[in-house]
């Protein structure tokens, strides 16, 4: 690890101050990617801004027919959380499978959407239920979101503050974890919502996406077997010594079926 | 009257005396030692798999802050290189090429991961910043991370005047008996298969600590070793030319080796000698990146066989072909494993009168490669029994019926294989037939059935093996080319109150010596366990020893014990007679307790230990006063460990996923001391062994670059990766041991593996498999269930 300057705000607008004002701060929550990197000397960044001090980044609450989670809830919280599990279980469960104990106890949802890496869970969960992301200047559509492999529309110095999950009529999710490392090497997040259905798939590309065919064949037919003839195909998809694109396209179609089968 | 509890002694499942400090963090590893001024060391390496090296400049990273020394390839060009333990000899008679195998690389660096240069600095950190300051010049060269690749006409060499890259090119057995037994096959089944490249992941990283004593002249190294007199013998005499009484090496707590812990490596040299020169301590320790790119790897074979049959599916013949991966250079005991404890271990427990075994080892630009746990044993037992799988399938004979026609029988032995080696006891028949009880094998189909109506492909295999323990004797290994002896040494300190510490030359990184040595003393003295300590793993403490792996620390340093208390009985009996006024003869010694023969005449065992020590009333003109006496033990034979092994796997066709859903391991490892350790190092070795079958594999991209070199892509087993495994023994004793003991060290990860497989493949049956390479990763089952090409779910 290099050195780098450490700060600690206690307000969202501190925080941006800090790192609008030097483009090589980084800021970290959970420090489940910059810590790692940075152990490993991947990463220099002149600052690390801490946002753990910040107490409006926390929490869970229903908000009518919304349920806004904060950028710093624990991916523990949100798996044990009441009022996830009522609104979104399938969000919970989600959760509930990222990483072990140490990492759900560390790791944050405004970390791992922020972050964007192809392989994490959240993403598909955020672009699945067509969420709403809160930052300290702007709303930002999930759709408008996720703009390739770690990488967002956020802007250098913004800030993710939260995220605003709309409460579908059904959700599911299932993946297949890489045998190593157990991220998700192809997952799918299915959500029935007032504004149609939505499918995602994360873990398979270089970042996630949404499947066009996959939601046409659940809105003529919301069952397993409406997408068990779906296709994925596997132009543009990951191929590493852990499976082939062709296996990941595969594992779309039967990880959609899965998360149908959960959602009931 | 006993002193001791019955349950302490042999047979017992005493708890690990250990634990209590493991578990409470309170363990003392090397990387928990400081000394004072100690400074510490970081290791440049190289980033390319084969270059010369041009120029380096160390100008800047010397102007760093905290840097002490920087050394290089040039600054150590007067010392020798690091040994290599086994000379192998080629068909025709002549040595193996056995290139120089520098510490720090001399103009040349040959794999990723090589010592190129060492920074010392006042803290790791400003090390570690210094020696990104190190520019190095590279000529990159073209590399070879395979056998083929490197054996291919025009590979480049990967030492200078090794043509074509072999090390050696050597053979066992008659080859014109075996060609002639051929001839008179009715069915010869052909097969080729990989032994995959494993990554042995102790859980402790290597570590070494160098300090040096102008005052004395004398050196202390500090290191993560399996053999400490080991790496002082090699270390001293023929890396850094340091008498013994000069050189200490102190191997403490050690979390975990697996083989990988037995060599002596460069950081060893490099710490010891950079002490002596700036005269003061230097710590490295390894982080998980470095423990990837620079413990030796185990296995990596490449390799052809035939097994001639007879109409009944007896054995007639088997002829082996293995190409074997060394790594870039000859790591301490990396010639002897793909050779005599592999090739010899090539009869299995079956009578086939001739086997004829072809071995080249290949240098390759990859991290040498040696022993892991099993060393050759897991690589012949997992050829041996997929081809005994692949020939019943052939001959249409039940996989377990072809086994029984061609085990060796109960009574035949001793008995001598085609490959040098004479097994001295064992039972197949009735160790299979335990097995095959255990596990319900009867009962299987209803099993698949049931699986079936889940979507379920659920297969069941089995695993016939036996493998060599203790190598020994000293005589004959030296024969066959290895450059050291292989007796134990146990020392038996009886103190005055009666209490004994044991000196023994073995160590412990896991295994729970500690407690199984200690029952030993028990058992024969009655001193209750809690009196009895064993130290190991320094060498200004224990008088010589070889350390502990291929599962020889109970069969010959708890041997040397045997002899050692027979010692100390002995002189104990003498003083007790004199004591009780009788003949020697007449005494008797029975767990504590010294008896004069067919009277109630009787002394206990710590007023015979006083007496020794406070020898007033005393045979003082017969007898030296003291209680302490030292045995080298060396063994007449291997020990033969083997047993059966069944693995019942569950396929998701869906995903290729493997589940293994029951593991029976039923092992002959002779005397049993402490059942309880012995079904822990079991489902230990049982692990790697699912590991290596399911998930564990190095690879290699063609530049020879380590792309598995994280737990990020390689994959190391977890909880719930494992079933619950159902462990039992089935005995026969040992009958050269005074212990009856064979060794279970290594019998998990050597029955293990071809049992998960063949499941696999049994599975698979109804999709025409007829082999798997391992690891049978859900993305390699996905494409033979789905024939590799794009389809959708059904």
């Amino acid at each position: 690890m290099y050195d780098f300057a450490y700060h600690k705000p206690t307000s969202v607008a501190d925080a941006v101050k800090i790192l609008s004002s030097d483009p090589d701060a980084r800021p970290i929550s959970g420090g489940q990617t910059l810590l790692p990197a940075l152990k490993h000397r991947l990463n220099k960044p002149s600052a690390v801004v801490d946002l753990s001090g910040i107490a409006e980044l926390r929490g869970i609450k229903r908000d009518g027919d919304k349920l806004v989670i904060g950028a710093l809830a624990r991916h523990g919280e949100v798996a044990n959380s009441a009022e996830v599990k009522a609104a979104i279980p399938a969000l919970a469960q989600m959760a509930g499978t990222i990483g072990d104990t140490q990492v759900r106890n560390r790791g944050t949802i405004g970390g791992s959407v922020s972050n964007n890496d192809p392989a994490a869970d959240y993403p598909s969960a955020v672009l699945g239920l067509g969420a709403t992301v809160v930052t300290d200047k702007r709303r930002i559509a999930a759709d408008d979101f996720f703009q390739g492999m770690f990488t967002t529309a956020l802007e250098p110095g913004e800030l993710l503050v939260a995220i605003e999950f709309p409460i579908p009529e059904k959700a599911g999710y299932a993946k297949m974890r890489n045998p190593a490392s157990r991220y998700v090497m192809a997952g799918v997040f299915v959500a029935k919502t007032k504004s149609g259905v939505r499918v995602a798939v994360n873990g398979a590309g270089p970042c996630v996406f949404r499947q066009a065919d996959m939601e046409k064949a659940l809105t003529a037919s919301w069952s397993a077997d409406a997408v068990a003839g779906v296709r994925q195909s596997a132009d543009g998809l990951n191929g590493d010594i852990h499976g082939s694109a062709e296996y990941r396209a595969h594992l779309v179609t039967v990880m959609a079926k899965r998360a149908v089968a959960a959602a009931g | 009257m006993n002193v001791v509890t019955p349950f302490e002694g042999i047979g017992a499942s005493v708890k690990r005396k250990e634990d209590l400090r493991f578990l409470s963090g309170r363990g003392q590893y090397t990387d928990d030692i400081n000394r004072p001024g100690q400074t510490y060391a970081y290791i440049l390496r190289s980033p390319h798999a084969h270059a010369r090296i041009t120029g380096i400049d160390l100008a800047a990273a010397k102007a760093m802050p905290g840097v002490v020394a920087i050394f290089t390839g040039d600054d150590m060009q007067g010392i020798g290189g690091l040994p290599c333990g086994w000379q192998i000899h080629n068909k025709d008679g002549s040595p193996m090429a056995e290139p120089p195998h520098p510490v720090l690389a001399q103009g040349k660096v040959r794999f990723v991961g090589d010592a190129v240069a060492v920074v010392i600095a006042a803290t790791k950190a400003q090390a570690r910043d210094a020696a990104e300051a190190i520019e190095v010049a590279y000529e990159v060269l073209p590399a070879a991370a395979t056998v083929e690749a490197a054996i291919a006409p025009g590979a480049a060499p990967v030492h200078d005047g090794i043509a074509g890259n072999v090390c050696y090119d050597w053979h066992i057995g008659d080859p014109a008996v075996n060609a002639a037994a051929f001839k008179t096959a009715d069915k010869v089944v052909e097969f080729e298969l990989v032994n995959n490249r494993l990554v042995p992941n102790a859980m402790e990283p290597r570590a070494a600590i160098g300090d040096y004593d102008p005052t004395t002249g004398e050196y202390t190294l500090y290191t993560t070793s399996q053999n400490p007199h080991v790496i002082r013998l090699l270390m001293g005499a023929f890396v850094l030319q340091l008498p013994e009484h000069k050189l200490r090496v102190v191997a403490p707590d050690v979390g975990g080796g697996f083989g990988s812990k037995i060599f002596h490596y460069a950081e060893e040299a490099i710490v010891t000698w950079a002490a002596g020169k700036i005269a003061r301590p230097i710590k490295w320790t390894a982080d998980r990146t470095e423990s990837f790119i620079t413990d030796a790897h185990g296995r990596d074979h490449v390799t052809k066989a035939r097994l001639a049959l007879d109409k009944d599916g007896k054995f007639l013949a088997l002829h082996v072909q293995t190409l074997a991966n060394m790594g870039a250079y000859l790591s301490t005991f990396a010639t002897s494993v793909p050779t005599y404890l592999y090739a010899t271990l090539l009869a299995g427990v079956y009578t086939t009168p001739t086997v004829y075994a072809e071995v080249k080892a290949v240098f390759t630009n990859t991290v040498p490669v040696d022993a892991y746990r099993g060393a050759g044993r897991p690589e012949a037992t997992f050829l041996l029994e997929r081809l005994v799988d692949v020939a019943a399938m052939e001959t249409g004979i039940d996989k377990v019926e072809i086994r029984r026609r061609n085990f060796i029988p109960a009574d035949a032995f001793p008995y001598q294989t085609p490959v040098a080696l004479q097994y001295d006891s064992g039972d197949y028949q009735s160790t299979l037939d335990q097995a095959l009880e255990t596990s319900g094998w009867a009962g299987f189909e209803a099993r698949r059935a049931e699986a079936k109506g889940r979507g379920r492909l659920r297969g069941i295999g089995i695993s016939t093996y036996i493998e060599a323990c203790g190598i020994a004797p000293s005589a004959v290994v030296g024969a066959l080319g290895a450059r050291a002896g292989l007796y134990e040494v146990g020392t038996i300190r009886v103190h005055p109150t009666g209490s004994v510490t044991v000196l023994t030359g073995t160590h412990s990184h896991g295994q729970g010596h500690e407690t199984t040595l200690a029952q030993l003393v028990t058992d024969r003295l009655g001193v209750p366990l809690a009196q009895v300590d064993i130290v190991h793993g320094d060498t200004a403490k224990i008088p010589f020893g070889m350390g502990t792996y291929g599962s020889r620390s109970l069969a010959v340093g708890g041997s040397a014990m045997v002899k050692a208390m027979d010692k100390i009985v002995a002189k104990a009996r003498r003083i007790a007679a004199h004591l009780m006024e009788a003949s020697v003869e007449d005494v008797e010694f029975d767990r504590g307790t010294f008896r004069v023969a067919g009277t109630d005449k009787t002394k206990a065992w710590g007023e015979i230990c006083l007496t020794a020590y406070v020898p007033h009333n005393y045979p003082i003109e017969e007898i030296e006063p003291g209680l302490e006496e030292t045995a080298f033990y060396d063994p007449k034979n291997f020990t033969y460990p083997g047993g059966c092994h069944i693995c019942e796997v569950e396929i998701d066709p869906d995903t290729g996923k493997v589940e293994v859903v029951n593991f029976t391991a039923v092992d002959d490892v002779g005397r049993v001391i402490n059942p309880m350790i012995v079904e822990g190092q079991v489902q230990g070795g049982v692990a790697q062994g699912i590991g290596q079958a399911l998930l564990e594999t190095a690879v290699y991209d063609e530049n020879g670059q380590l792309l598995s070199a994280s737990f990020m892509d390689y994959q190391m087993p977890r909880a719930d990766d494992l079933p619950p495994v159902s462990v039992a023994t089935h005995t026969t004793l040992c009958t050269h041991n005074p212990l009856g003991v064979k060794g279970c060290g290594e019998v998990g990860a050597i029955g293990s593996p071809p049992a998960v497989i063949n499941a696999v493949v049994d599975a698979l049956k109804d999709y025409g498999v007829r082999h798997i390479e391992m690891p049978a990763t859900p993305a390699k089952i996905w494409n033979i269930i789905h024939g590799g090409h794009r389809m959708a779910a059904e």
